[in-house]
């Protein structure tokens, strides 16, 4: 058991080493250097500085600076945002994403799930079908025409939630939810299908036999089956919410983690690009891992595979 | 409760179908006839009036506010008649008509997902394809990387694909920006669509060259080449289309995400998602210019919904699993 975990992490530390590698080829390799996005023109000679000083003159050792750092988890001055360093923008921006992430998750299994085993049990009747429309227009929709509109809606208009800003509990829930309806769409779907499969199966017909009630049968036996491939969904969806998303940040102006992604790439912000990308990855490998420890603990049967 | 085995669509399910199949069809035939028309209209700004005008039937409103750019005596008969059509759906801020950008609009969001697509299916049967016939430590290599990749957030590489690219390319095709961009956006996207690809080619090649007729066919003395063109590859024709309906609507999206950024099809360009990023952008002035954001919404909405549905039909008929894999 402890053999396999720490192989486990092995890959995983390799894994995280590859990304590392790929992302600052593609952040040397793209044209354009950080110091140029700003609205004065530097002259050359200062620019050769600053690449000297940033050892971006020689690609090795710009490779091995950032190395050096990501190894001691320290991603170095921000180019863009000059009095802060990438520790201190992730530092800050990510446990606010997390919060956002981690609410829009909890919404989403919570509503998706439900709405998936009816949907199933129900078979071909009317909620059924409202419930397959709405989830294709749940997927179909743009996330900022999504959020923009509940902003308008509940904030503007019915001044329920506040418009803009940051740091109550009442400038939660519209991002979260937001954030959860892609999700909520995709759980459903997969706890539908799940579902039929399930119900379809012998095991059920024999302890529908045996007398048990529709509930027992369909939480205890089908249900426990139909979550599994939720659960290995809510591995890479929660590393993905969790690490925020730019479209729902920017509409409710959450000081998140999203938009350092989006904007880190658009101003070749190399620091922060690579610590966004270690930040998601590690999120991820970590998540995954957990995701395959519980699917262990549920499905006796690949208690082999963690 | 259910009817075990039984994985027939309801009647209300075909019928989605159809209407499906007929909307896309509508939208399709209408913006590829008017396509001649809307070239030279989509990017005209009738000023005066006209601008942020909301929708009306009423031609006159258009004619009269269009002096400065054209009047109507300058337009072909058929032209004025279909220029009668420009305010119907309103004009935006720049005074467009809303309809002659969202009929070009979306048939270049079309084709940045039917290319995306196409991408992605080249790109993932090749890799997948590959990994699997070959086999052994190049197998493990190759899906290895693909592991990788999947452990890169999408949307950068989306955003440094297109970074990197667009300036050499639209150097290389002599400054035509426009369609440089839109070239690297549909690479961009593609780009990063084959993983899944990759990895669904492969399980299917593995499984299929375990089969009996494969090994018939190699029993009957099939050459290698052979037994893959003309026995393996027409087996992946159903998993390669499922997918490549599932990365449509995606590609679609993720263009409409790209152009909320400002990175997708350049200004005068239109595309679904550039049109409904632009409506965000006025509504958010909390004035209620609402036609710019419905209608290009209502479009990229019905559009995604239809070939969801379609993607989805499509499934159970030539995914042999689908009674297991359906998503719906």
């Amino acid at each position: 058991m402890i053999l396999r975990v720490l192989s486990r992490l092995s890959a995983g530390v390799v894994t995280l080493a590859c990304v590392y590698a790929i992302t600052f080829v593609m952040v040397v390799a793209i044209p354009g250097n950080p110091f140029q996005s700003g609205e004065r023109k530097m002259s050359p000679e200062v620019e050769q500085a600053l690449r000297a000083r940033y050892h971006m003159d020689n690609n090795w050792a710009y490779f091995g600076e950032y190395l050096a750092g990501a190894i001691r988890l320290d991603f170095g001055p921000s180019y863009t945002y000059n009095d802060w360093t990438c520790n201190q923008i992730i530092a800050s921006a990510l446990p606010v994403s997390m919060l956002v992430g981690l609410l829009a998750i909890l919404i989403a299994v919570m509503v998706g799930v439900p709405i998936g085993v009816l949907s199933a049990v129900r078979r071909d009747s009317w909620l059924d079908a409202t419930t397959l429309a709405l989830v294709m227009v749940g997927i179909s929709m743009p996330t900022f025409v999504v959020g923009s509109a509940l902003l308008t809606v509940f904030a503007v208009h019915l001044h329920w939630f506040p418009v803009g800003g940051w740091g109550t509990l009442a400038h939660l829930p519209l991002p979260a939810i937001t954030l959860s309806l892609p999700f909520i769409a995709y759980i459903a779907r997969l706890t539908r299908v799940g579902m039929l499969d399930a119900l379809g199966s012998d095991f059920i017909r024999t302890a529908v036999a045996k007398g048990l009630s529709t509930r027992v049968v369909v939480w205890r036996h089908a249900f426990q089956v139909a979550f599994l491939p939720v659960l290995s969904y809510l591995g890479p969806a929660t590393a993905q919410a969790l690490t925020g998303s730019f479209a729902v940040e920017k509409v409710f102006g959450v000081p998140g983690l999203g938009q350092h992604f989006v904007n880190a790439a658009l101003n070749r912000d190399a620091g922060l690009i690579l610590g966004c990308v270690l930040v998601f990855a590690a999120l991820l490998i970590v998540l995954n891992m957990l995701i395959d420890a519980l699917y262990a603990w549920i499905d006796p049967r690949i208690s082999g595979a963690v | 409760m259910t009817r075990p085995g039984d994985t027939r669509r309801s009647g209300v399910h075909r019928a989605l179908v159809v209407l499906s199949v007929t909307v896309l069809a509508a939208l399709l035939v209408t913006s590829a006839a008017t396509l001649p028309f809307t070239l030279n209209w989509y990017d005209v700004q009738e000023l005066g009036e006209a601008v942020r005008h909301a929708p009306t039937s009423d031609p006159t409103v258009s004619f009269d506010s269009f002096e400065p750019s054209v009047s109507p005596g300058m337009l072909a008969p058929a032209a004025r008649y279909l220029h009668a059509a420009s305010s119907w759906l309103g004009h935006d801020d720049l005074g467009r008509s809303m309809l002659f950008r969202l009929l070009p609009g979306f048939l270049i969001s079309l084709g940045i997902g039917l290319a995306s697509a196409a991408i992605a299916v080249c790109l993932g049967t090749f890799w997948g394809a590959t990994a699997a016939l070959v086999g052994g430590n190049t197998d493990r290599v190759m899906m290895r990387i693909v592991d990788v990749l999947f452990g890169l957030p999408y949307i950068l590489m989306v955003i440094l694909l297109k970074i990197a690219l667009t300036r050499p390319l639209s150097a290389l095709l002599g400054g035509q920006t426009a369609v440089a961009d839109l070239i690297v956006l549909f690479v961009a996207i593609g780009a990063v669509s084959w993983l899944t690809m990759a990895r669904v080619v492969r399980g299917q090649v593995l499984s299929l060259r375990a089969q009996p007729f494969i090994e018939a066919a190699r029993a009957a003395g099939a050459s290698r080449l052979r037994i893959l063109c003309r026995h393996l590859l027409p087996n992946l024709v159903g998993p390669v289309i499922v997918y490549a309906t599932l990365v449509i609507p995606q590609a679609i999206m993720q263009e409409s995400f790209l152009s909320f950024l400002g990175i997708g099809v350049t200004q005068p360009t239109p595309s679904l998602g550039r049109l409904a990023a632009d409506g965000v952008e006025a509504v958010n002035t909390f004035v209620g210019y609402w036609w710019l954001i419905v209608y290009p919404c209502g479009v990229l909405v019905v559009t995604l919904v239809a070939m969801n549905v379609l993607g989805d039909a499509l499934r159970d008929r030539l995914d042999p699993r689908s009674q297991m894999t359906s998503l719906v």
